[in-house]
Parts: C-alpha cells; sequence; structure tokens
C-alpha cells in the first residue's frame, strides 16, 4: 500500500532528521531559548509598567474622573434648579399669605366703616325720629290746648245765650275739665 | 516527498539558528523560537503603541480593547491578591499577554514552501520556556513572601488551626505541594501548546498522507481534514485558556505569599 509506504519513508526520514529524540530536551538550545525569553519578556515588561500599563489605567482614571465631576456638576445643577423652585414656591407662597392678609385687613376696615357708617346713619335717624316725635307732641299738646280754648269759649258763649250771664273763663275752664275726666274715666 | 520531508510531529519542536551567535562557548544563536518571541512581543509593543497613542476620552476599538484588556486583568489581581497586589500587576499583565499572543501565533499557518527556520513556531511549546516563566513567578512568591512575612513565610505550610497530631503529616505533604507549584505550572503550559500541536500535525499528515494515496483514500482524507479544523479552533480555546490559567495561578501564589502569615 502506498500509505504504508509513505509512513515508512517519513518515519525513516523523521528518524534521521532528529536523532537526538525530543527538540525539548536538546539541551544545547536551552541558553538561546533562555536568553531570548529574557530579552524579549524583560523588554515586554519594561514597556509594559513604565509606559503602556499607566498611560491606560490614568486613561481610564481620568475618564472616570470626568465622569464624576460631569454627575457632581448635574447633581449641583439640579440642587441649584431644586432651590430655585422652593424659592418660587416660598415667595408664590408669601405672596398668598400677605394677599389674603390683605384681603382680610380691607374687608375688617371696610366692615368697621359700614359699621360706623350704619351706626352714625342709625344715630341720626335715631335723633330725626325724636325731633319729628317732639314735634308731634308739641302739635298734639298745642292741638289740644287750641280744642279746649274752643270748647272753653264755646262752652262760655252758650252759657252767655242760655242764662245771659257770662260766666269766667276759669269756671268754664274748671267745668271742661270735669267733663273731659269724666269721659277719661 | 519534499513536502513531506518536515511532516515528522516532532520536526515542528525543532530549535534551528537563524543567526548564530556565540558567546564564550555559550550557543546564544537567534533561533526560530527566539524570532516568534520576537515577533509577539513586537505585535504587543505595535498594538499597545496604537492603543495609547490617543489616549481618547471616548476610546477606538484599539483602545477599548487594551482598556478592557487591562480592566479584566487589574481586576483579577486586585481580586486575588488584594490592593497591596497591583505592584505585581504589570507583571502578570505581561506575563498573560506575552503568553497569550506566542501561543495564538503558534496557530497561524506556515507560509508553504518556507525554509523549516521560518515555519510558524510556538516558543512556549519548549519545556525550558514555560519552566523559566514558572520559576520567576516562584522566585518572586519566595522573595516577596519572605521580604513581606519573614518566617511567618513558613507558616505556609504549617496552617494553624489544626490538631497537633496532623501537623507531621500536613507539613511534608505542604511542602511537597509546594515544591511541585512550578513543575506543575510550567508543565501545565507546555504540555498543552506541546500535544495540541501534535495532535494538529497528525491529523494534517493523514489529511496529505490520504490524498496522496488517492481513490477511495483521497475521498476519506475529508474525516482527518474536519479533525484538524475541530482541533484548530479547540486549540484556540486551549491558548487562552492556558495563557488564562498560568496568569490565575501566579496570582494565586503571589496571593499565598502575601497573606502566608495570616494563616
Amino acid at each position: 500500500m502506498d500509505v504504508l509506504n509513505l509512513a515508512a519513508a517519513e518515519a525513516a526520514a523523521h528518524g534521521e532528521g532528529s536523532a537526538g529524540g525530543l527538540p525539548q530536551l536538546d539541551l544545547s538550545t536551552w541558553p538561546s531559548q533562555l536568553f531570548w525569553l529574557a530579552v524579549f519578556f524583560g523588554a515586554l515588561y519594561v514597556a509594559m509598567s513604565a509606559y503602556f500599563l499607566p498611560r491606560i489605567g490614568r486613561t481610564i482614571e481620568e475618564r472616570r474622573d470626568r465622569i464624576a465631576s460631569d454627575l457632581d456638576k448635574a447633581a449641583e445643577q439640579r440642587a441649584k434648579a431644586e432651590a430655585a423652585e422652593k424659592a418660587y414656591e416660598q415667595a408664590l407662597a408669601d405672596a398668598t399669605a400677605r394677599a389674603q392678609a390683605i384681603a382680610a385687613d380691607t374687608r375688617g376696615k371696610l366692615n368697621a366703616e359700614i359699621a360706623e357708617l350704619s351706626a352714625a346713619a342709625d344715630r341720626e335717624a335715631g335723633e330725626a325720629l325724636a325731633r319729628a316725635e317732639a314735634r308731634i307732641a308739641a302739635m298734639k299738646q298745642d292741638a289740644s290746648r287750641k280744642v279746649r280754648e274752643a270748647a272753653v269759649d264755646t262752652s262760655v258763649a252758650i252759657v252767655a245765650a242760655l242764662i245771659g250771664e257770662t260766666p269766667t273763663r276759669d269756671a268754664a275752664a274748671a267745668m271742661s275739665q270735669r267733663v273731659e275726666d269724666k269721659e277719661v274715666a | 516527498m519534499i513536502g513531506l520531508k518536515a511532516a515528522g510531529p516532532m520536526d515542528q519542536f525543532e530549535i534551528l539558528p537563524i543567526v548564530p551567535i556565540k558567546i564564550g562557548g555559550l550557543d546564544l544563536s537567534f533561533t526560530n523560537s527566539s524570532l516568534w518571541m520576537m515577533i509577539a512581543a513586537g505585535a504587543i509593543f505595535a498594538f499597545f503603541f496604537a492603543a495609547t497613542r490617543g489616549r481618547a476620552v471616548i476610546p477606538g476599538r484599539i483602545q477599548s480593547a487594551a482598556e478592557v484588556l487591562h480592566e479584566f486583568m487589574a481586576d483579577l489581581v486586585r481580586g486575588t491578591i488584594g490592593h497591596d497586589g497591583m505592584k505585581f500587576f504589570p507583571y502578570v499583565f505581561t506575563l498573560f499577554v506575552f503568553i497569550l499572543v506566542m501561543n495564538f501565533f503558534g496557530l497561524i499557518p506556515s507560509i508553504p514552501g518556507a525554509p523549516h527556520e521560518f515555519h510558524t513556531f510556538t516558543p512556549t511549546s519548549h519545556l525550558v520556556v514555560t519552566f523559566a516563566l514558572a520559576m520567576l513567578t516562584i522566585t518572586i512568591v519566595v522573595v516577596y513572601g519572605l521580604m513581606k512575612n519573614g518566617l511567618g513565610f513558613f507558616k505556609l505550610f504549617a496552617p494553624s488551626g489544626l490538631p497537633w497530631w496532623l501537623y507531621p503529616l500536613l507539613v511534608p505533604i505542604e511542602i511537597v505541594s509546594f515544591l511541585s507549584r512550578p513543575i506543575s505550572l510550567a508543565v501545565r503550559l507546555f504540555a498543552n501548546m506541546f500535544a495540541g500541536h501534535i495532535i494538529l500535525k497528525l491529523f494534517a499528515t493523514f489529511v496529505t498522507m490520504m490524498i496522496g494515496a488517492g481513490g477511495i483514500f483521497a475521498a476519506m482524507g475529508i474525516a482527518p481534514f474536519l479533525g484538524a479544523v475541530g482541533v484548530t479552533m479547540l486549540e484556540f480555546l486551549v491558548a487562552g485558556l492556558q495563557a488564562y490559567v498560568f496568569a490565575i495561578l501566579t496570582c494565586i501564589y503571589l496571593s499565598d505569599a502575601a497573606h502566608a502569615a495570616d494563616h
């Protein structure tokens, strides 16, 4: 079989090529491997620790700081806005209270004035009524006096006509008074 | 036949010099392994250079990706070691990114017909590389643990609050467990990369062999091909996962060192 021939040929070639067995165990290559590992690993370590990693770390740090400071600023602005809102609400409340106070004050003042005015009007009306009543009473008195006088005069005249003798006014008045009292009784 | 010559499953791990360098009898050649370490490091450097150039408040795509990675690893380090563990953040970060990119780049298919030394290579598929990284971690753990806790560091091996007769049993177990940490850390990463690439290579070899055999075998070649596709997807998961596991275990060991005296 071709496959077997190939495998055999290859095994032979392999056997020739590396008679020393595993290349990993070939001690003669170790110094070179160790030396170049040290060179490249060392160079990479120096580059990483001295330059690249601090640079990346700083970039990340700066970004974190910036985000934090932006958030702080936002919070500050928000606090300011909230304070402004609170101040506005306070001002509004104050204004409302003041307006209410002014309204209440004005209402009180007006009520007082109205009360005063109505009291004055009442007083005036009372006075006018009293005056009117006094006048009415005076007129009444006057009228009754005049009626009485007229009655006395009439009675004097009647008596004079009946008996031809003129009674004194006082007698007539006394009589008339007596009649009046009797009527009242 | 020429194409199949490099098809042995172990050949892909061969270390091949590109620029031979010898210093005092020590072979420090720039090899294919070094090349892919350099490519990985270079790609990481280029990526982070592009990502950190702008430093925009509103990040672009690359910057976002780098920042997500940064936050992800920073959370991991902070979460496992605590706040004072952040001094290890660059180390854990570099470890994670370097291993991750070396693992990932190892999955890029080689350019067909390229010389063997320029084939794709996974440096983390070599035990010495992963062991070196593991030993680095453990060395940091021990040095930091002793610096921070003094002799209290050794409480790590004798957790308080247990009945006295348990200690003769527990202390040796804790010591062995501590000593096996660098080995397990190194072998876990190495073995995952090594095994994954062998399986990939085996499936790929089956495909070429069966197509080469022709006839009904060529048609059946679809099976190992689908297998290779599946394993490739799995290997992407493993590449990411193993880098993450290495980083998180490093964090846990460092956390042990940081809080050894509290035990």
